[in-house]
Parts: C-alpha cells; structure tokens; sequence
C-alpha cells in the first residue's frame, strides 16, 4: 500500500468558480523523495494547502488517501497527529506565542497520537538542542515568540527544525527553497537529508532545479495548469532547468 | 445598618441632593474634619453639573444616568454584613506575602485584615481614622477633581469611608499593599468609598486592589481614589475589577507626581455590569515615567468604559499607555484616551495604543484616542487597532498538531501577554495569567 494515493483531485477556491487543480494523480510511497516543479500558478502550492487541511479550498472531485484512509476527513490538527507535515512558504509570525509552549504542545499532542509519553520539561530541552544542531538554529530562538523576529531563512530553517522535532511520517515542503542564499540552502537541505529514512517520504515543491542538487529525489513531477504534465526521474529537473516549462505550456496537457 | 433610601420618585438629582440635607450633619459629620470641610462645596457642584448625559463627549457610549437612577440605598453607618475570613480566602493571592486590608462594602474591616508585619512608619488604615494624620490632611481632596466632575462631586459629598495609605519619606516598602474590596451587600447599595495613597519622596510601594462580589446584589460603587508619589518616589498601582455582574461601578482615579518619580497603573477587568474607569494622572516635575496598562475579557453584556487622561504639565517626562481588549458575547468596551501636552512641556515622550480583539458581531469596541499637543518638541503617537484571531496563524498553529481550541487559546493569550508581561509582582501575575486563560477558555470551546 502506498503512503499517499491522489487519484483524480479536483480542487476549487471557496466561494469562487475557479477550478486550480483539475485532476492530479499522485503516489507516493514510504521513504520517497518526490518534487513538483511547474511555474507560477500551476497549482503546487494548493496541493500542499489541501494535504495539510486548509479551508479555503473546496475538492469537488476525486480523493486522498493516507496510509489508506481518507485524508480529506480529517481535521488540519488530525493529519498533524497521523504524521503530515507542512513546511509553510511564508511561515506566519505569531507575536506573544512563545515558541518553546507552542512546540512543546504541538510535540506532546503528536506524541500522544502514537501511543508515546509525553516529553517533560528537560527531556523537550534536550530535543530541543539537539534537533536545532541539525538546522544550525541557534536554540535560543526557541525563546522567543513564533518566528518574531526571525530572518526569512531562520523562519525556513525553524520550519525544518520543527519537521524534526514532530517527525512525520510525510512532510510536505511547499518551496522551503525561495528566499534563501547559498549558505542557507545547503543547511537546510543538509537538514533534510540527515531527516530522510526509510519511513519518512517528502513532497518537495519548487520553482527551481538548485535545491535538487542538494536533496537527491527519486521522482520528480512537473505541474501545468492544475495537472502533472510529466513525471520522471532527477533527470527530469535538469532537463526542465535547460528547456523551460514552456513546452509543457503550450501542449495540452495529456489527460 | 444605617442606611437612607433615595426618593425615586424625585429626579435623580433631587434624591440625592435631599439624603444629603436630611443626613448632613448627623451621619454625614462623623467622618473626618478633612472630609467634611468639603462636602458642602461638593453636593452643590453636583447640584450644578447635573447627572452626565449621552450628550456630554465624555459619556457618549456610556448610559451612567439609567445607571444611577435605580433604587439605591444609601449605606451612612457601619457595616453589618456578615463576612468571615473564611469567605475571604479564595480571593487572598496565592503565594503572595502581602499587608491586606480588607474593605466590607467600601469599609475597612480591621478584624478581617493583617497588618501585623507592617513597618511601624507606614499607615494602612481606614480613612475614617486618619483625619489627624498630617499627610491626609496635606493631600485629601487635593487632586481629585470635584469641581467638573460629577462623581467625584456626588463621592466627596457622600464620602464615609476607605483606605488611607501612608509610605513616608525614604522607605521602600518590600511586600505589597493588598486592598481587598469586597461586596457584600445584600440590598442594593450605592457606595462611595474614597482613598487616598501618599508615597512621600523617594518611598516606594505597590498596591493592589481587588475587588470582589459575595452576592449578586444590584450595586452601584462611586469611588475616587488619590494617589500622591513624591520626588522620586514609586507607585506601582493594580486594580482587579471582578465584581458580579450585576454590579456597576465608577472608579475615578486622580494621580499627581512629582519629578523623578513613577507612577504606573494597571487595570485588569473581568467582570461587571457597567465599568467606568476615569483615570486623570499628572506628572508634574522633570523625568517622570507615567505608565497607564489596561486589560479587559469582555464576555456576557458586561459594559467596560476605560476614560484616561495624561496631563503632561511639566516637561521632560515619558508616558506610556497600553489598554487591549479581548470582547466576546455582547460585551462592550469604550476607549477614550487623552494625552495633554502644555505649550511649555517641551521634549515629551508620549506613547498610547489600544487594541482589540473582537470575537463575534456582537461585541463592540467604541475606541477615541486624542492627543493635544501644544509643545513644538515632543514625540507622541498613538495607534488603534481592531481585528478578529488571525485564521492564518490558527491553522499555522493547527497544522502542528493543536485542536482548534487550544490555538484559539494561545492566540488569544498571546494578544493579551504584553499587557500582563508587566507585573512586577509574581504571585499577581500568576493569579491574573490563570483568570485570563479560564475566561479565555469559555471563549474558545
């Protein structure tokens, strides 16, 4: 049984009449790396919104399934417990929440769903210290309140840092890439790479072929206009760097 | 107990004005020569500035006049109602080593309060008793304002009793002053207690005011408070309003400092059925911090009026204000906050910012910040804002596991954390850390 089966996703916007994905088929199977490549506006982000449970989003055809059940019956905080994970383009600043309650919390509350103890205080502490080593986040971050104050690649590196800390079974990256330099990319990337196990799959989405130099995928995808276009091996990225999506764009997508 | 009971079928004024006559001299008398000197003064400003209207600015959004026109009674003798210390227990602060006095229905209560380890300089007494004391006599009736303001007008007329609160020169008071108000009338009873804290010159204390119900009385309580900090002096000023919610009260605070001092309030207001806080303070001497902090948990019909004024009189000083209001149900919350900067207070740092957290279509939030500004070098600013929980931060929070509910807890915890993040004393911001998130609570589920 694969870890996740889309098959056919139909996804709308709430409230309007406007169809962004219009029939994704997708597998993934545990321990894969896929990425979905695609320009601006295929779509990429929405699968990611909808596997993580956002509400704006409407799915009008087809299904989800996680570890063989129905993903899209579950709550966003019932898939975080089942192990889905989300790494947030633009992770969302939430001044006066202190970052260590809310970790805490969100660790103990995923815990707790796998039949595991809940971590005490110094127990979370040495986590904490340790899981920040794999992102060189400086662990004094975790004082502060939720990505106040964080610059645009600590905010990634903190969103990398708490895949680490929930350790999900899939962990979704919706362009964990943009905004980052050079230095920043290869720690996060590094980050990712020690994190990968036979257990854990990733679902890479990205503009660009340069964070696939750093985290090796088995299967990557091309996204056009709310479908996959293509899907093929790394090799598929390095050909997409040279030639564009535009053939993709201006074929019709096969059905 | 003694009590008059107002004619309701005069106008309210008239009522008033007539318990004045009848008890002048009699009950009225007894007080203190200090306290009594003006009141003559006082029911005849009342007479004339009449009950405020919808029609004054002051008290557009606030219908104190239905207020006031139910059928009180006037308490004019000691209290009989029967508290114990027992009944006083749960509201004592946990872990806080504290001088408590306790306050029955505006009235020192000696027999339930514990001064015992009270340096033998400082006074905490009752008002009724600090009529001979120098610095009463220096200071009462010296900044509340009872020529323009009606209330103040209507308690310094009726005043019986309170909390006198003495720190003298140089002693830095260590444990907190508790005041602990508690309602425990069984008629409907209008009070008018009074305070005062002197805090001489480089003396330092905080108090904390608690106040509390016992029943569900429909009350109305008329307070004034003054509070005096000398020269580089510090007054640390809590209040914790949780009356039932059938009580309504007027709490007019007038602080006058003198330069080099601080002076800080924080009001914290859980409950209540109508709340209006009148707070004038005026710094007036070079390099003093003036600090006014509010927080209100709107919920049910609860109406909560916070009316501040900073009278920057004397240059070189800095204010600061913060008020945040988190209202749910058909609460209501009324911010009216006023910086007066004089032609001659020059290099004024005035800071002021309210915000509100408004949870349903219900609730509502009357907000009016004011700055006038008559100094050319001065840096004020202001800033209103009002807005729902933040969706994208609710499913940031829920995507890592969080129920609904306890992402709207700490989201909501999290608008109100500023505001409490400055307590000084632990064991009180403890105690009100634990009355947000249980209110909080009720919001969320």
């Amino acid at each position: 049984m694969a870890l996740l089966e889309v098959e056919n996703l139909h996804v709308s916007v709430e409230d309007e009449d406007i169809e962004i994905l219009k029939g994704v088929d997708l597998t993934i199977n545990e321990g894969e790396v896929h990425a979905i490549m695609g320009p601006n506006g295929s779509g990429k982000s929405t699968l990611a919104a909808v596997l993580a449970g956002r509400e704006e989003y409407v799915v009008t055809d087809g299904s989800i399934r996680y570890k063989g059940e129905d993903l899209l019956e579950l709550e966003a905080e019932e898939r975080a417990e089942e192990g889905v994970f989300l790494a947030f383009q633009y992770p969302v600043e939430l001044p006066g929440v202190s970052m260590t309650n809310f970790l805490r919390e969100a660790v103990n509350s995923v815990r707790e769903a796998r039949g595991e103890e809940e971590l005490g205080a110094a127990d979370f502490l040495k986590l904490v210290r340790e899981r920040a080593k794999l992102v060189d986040l400086d662990p004094d971050l975790v004082k502060r309140s939720v990505n106040q104050g964080f610059s645009g690649g600590e905010k990634k590196r903190n969103e990398i840092f708490q895949l680490a800390m929930l350790e999900p079974t899939l962990a979704v990256l919706d362009e964990t890439d943009s905004g980052l330099d050079i230095d920043a990319l290869r720690t996060v990337s590094d980050g990712v790479n020690k994190l990968r196990s036979a257990e854990r799959a990733f679902l890479l989405i990205t503009h660009y072929q340069r964070l696939l130099d750093y985290i090796e995928p088995d299967h990557v995808h091309v996204m056009v206009n709310g479908r996959i276009a293509e899907s093929g091996d790394k090799d598929l990225a390095i050909r997409l760097e040279e030639e564009g999506y535009e053939r993709f764009q201006r074929e019709p997508a096969a059905a | 107990m003694s009590t008059t009971t107002l004619d309701t079928s005069a106008q309210p004024i008239d009522r008033f004005v007539s318990a004045f006559q009848v008890n002048h001299g009699q009950a009225l008398n007894g007080t203190n020569a200090s306290v009594a000197k003006r009141r003559e003064a006082a029911i005849q400003r009342f007479q004339e500035l009449g009950v405020p209207t919808r029609k004054q600015e002051a008290w557009k959004y606030t219908d104190i006049a239905s207020v006031l026109d139910r059928p009180y009674t006037l308490p004019l003798g000691p209290n009989e109602a029967d508290v114990s210390a027992r009944d006083l227990d749960p509201y004592l602060i946990d872990d806080l080593d504290a001088h408590v006095l306790v306050l029955v229905n505006g009235r020192p209560d000696h027999s339930l309060s514990q001064l015992d380890a009270l340096p033998e300089e400082v006074t905490v007494t009752s008002l009724k008793d600090a009529g001979t004391h120098p610095a009463f006599k220096a200071h009462y009736g010296e900044y509340a304002d009872a020529e323009d303001e009606v209330l103040t007008a209507l308690n310094t007329a009726f005043v019986q009793d309170g909390a006198f609160i003495h720190v003298p020169e140089g002693t830095e008071l260590e444990q907190p002053i508790l005041l602990l108000h508690v309602n425990a009338a069984q008629d409907d009873l209008l009070m008018q207690p009074r305070h005062l804290f002197v805090v001489e010159a480089d003396a330092k204390a905080r108090v904390i005011g608690r106040q509390l119900s016992l029943t569900d009385a429909r009350t109305f309580t008329n307070t004034v408070t003054e509070m005096f900090v000398g020269e580089r002096g510090y007054l640390d000023h809590y209040v914790i309003q949780e009356e039932d919610d059938n009580a309504s009260q007027v709490l007019s605070r007038f602080g006058y400092h003198e330069g080099d001092s601080v002076l800080s309030t924080d009001t914290f207001t859980f409950s209540g059925e109508v709340v209006r806080n009148n707070m004038t303070l005026t710094p007036d001497g070079p390099n003093c911090e003036t600090n006014l902090y509010g927080l209100v948990i709107g919920h049910g019909s609860m109406h909560v009026d916070n009316n501040t004024l900073v009278d920057h009189v004397h240059a070189d000083c800095v204010s600061n204000e913060l008020y945040k209001h988190v209202l749910n149900d058909q609460s209501t919350v009324v911010f009216n906050g006023k910086v007066f900067v004089h032609r001659d207070s020059q290099r004024i740092d005035a800071y002021q910012s309210n915000d509100s957290l408004v949870l349903n279509n219900d609730a509502q939030i009357y907000t009016k910040p004011e700055l006038e500004i008559y100094a050319d070098d001065v840096v004020c600013s202001h800033g209103a804002t009002a807005g729902q929980l933040d969706e994208e931060g609710l499913f940031y929070l829920r995507s890592r596991g969080l129920s609904q509910e306890r992402a709207r807890i700490l989201m909501m915890k999290a608008f109100a954390q500023d505001v409490i993040d400055v307590i000084e004393v632990e064991p009180l911001k403890a105690l009100i850390e634990d009355r947000v998130q249980d209110r909080l609570r009720t919001f969320a589920s």
